[in-house]
């Protein structure tokens, strides 16, 4: 089958592109997250002995 | 209500969206929002491929080379829906002035233009054993090729500049110019004698492809819809989160 390296590289982009987009998406929102969570904490000590 | 909103009797569109003009309140609905986005476009990505790739036929003409189309053509979709959006949200930061919408549209450009590039990579590899080519110069790949160009340069106009507003200011009005190459894309197959096939999939008229292929076609485009929305959504909550962290980080300097 001559076209299987042409289907195969499509799918291999695109599920290459997807991975980056949804690991660098999730890293830099983990990220935020627990910088917003510990700068909060900061300015609003009385937050950390709320259970 | 002011008196001009009183006699009209209801709520400008600008207002109603304002109200998620609250990072508090956008990031507690986003938070709700994002997992009915993510897992469903896992879901729909992951069986459409699979029946893209498995299940559906070869086509009669094309052979196997038809399966890049379940992802290539929600890849164009998506690359034209993306900017449809990049321009509806620079209306809203143009008329409303929407806090969010110029977020947004930083947010929609890198995913758009790797919607875009997807779709002009995966278009030039089904060309090749299907056209004989990687690439030619006609009115549909050329009106695509431009609108990466729209999305890389809508990037960079946005931090180019030093005061941020500036930047949004004048990416908005780029992405509301660069919009006039969305019907252009639309009708380039109508208007031009172009290599590239007219729409097998409208609106207005039936489908005219065979419907043992049209399903896993119709996975992937809700799938990969749904996942453009999640990462796009996920990159949001993440701005306004910097945004803040940015704005905590001002003031304990301005305090210290």
């Amino acid at each position: 089958m001559t076209e299987l390296p042409y289907i195969i590289a499509s799918y291999v982009l695109f599920a290459f592109l997807a991975v980056v987009l949804a690991v660098t998406t999730s890293l830099r929102l983990g990220r935020a997250r627990a910088r917003l969570k510990a700068l909060d904490r900061r300015a609003d000590p009385r937050r950390e002995r709320t259970p | 209500m002011d008196a001009s909103t009183a006699i009209a009797g209801r709520r400008p569109p600008g207002r109603s969206l304002h109200r998620f003009a609250n990072p508090g309140r956008f990031l507690r609905l986003a938070a709700r929002v994002q997992p009915w986005l993510t897992w469903p476009a896992m879901l729909f990505t992951l069986a459409g491929v699979a029946g893209g790739l498995f299940l559906s036929p070869a086509d009669y003409q094309q052979g196997d080379t038809v399966r890049i189309m379940y992802i290539h053509v929600p890849c164009a979709m998506l690359a034209e829906g993306g900017f449809w959006g990049l321009a509806a949200v620079s209306l809203m930061s143009i008329v409303w002035r929407h806090p969010l919408a110029d977020l947004a549209a930083m947010e929609i450009g890198p995913v758009g233009a790797a919607a875009t590039a997807l779709c002009l990579a995966t278009g030039s590899l089904w060309g090749k054993p299907t056209w004989g080519t990687y690439w030619v110069w006609d009115a549909r790949l050329t009106s695509v090729l431009v609108l990466f160009f729209l999305y890389v340069g809508h990037m960079m106009l946005i931090r180019a500049f030093d005061d941020q507003e500036r930047g949004y200011r004048a990416a908005a009005i780029m992405a509301l110019v660069g919009a006039v190459d969305l019907p252009i894309i639309k009708y380039s197959v109508n208007w031009w004698n172009t290599l590239h096939q007219p729409a097998s999939i409208t609106l207005t008229g039936a489908p005219t492809i065979s419907g043992s292929l049209l399903w896993p076609l119709a996975l992937t485009m809700v799938g990969l819809t749904l996942g453009f929305a999640a990462i796009v959504t996920a990159r949001l909550r993440a701005a306004v989160m910097e945004r803040r962290i940015r704005g905590l980080l001002g003031a304990q300097a301005a305090a210290a």
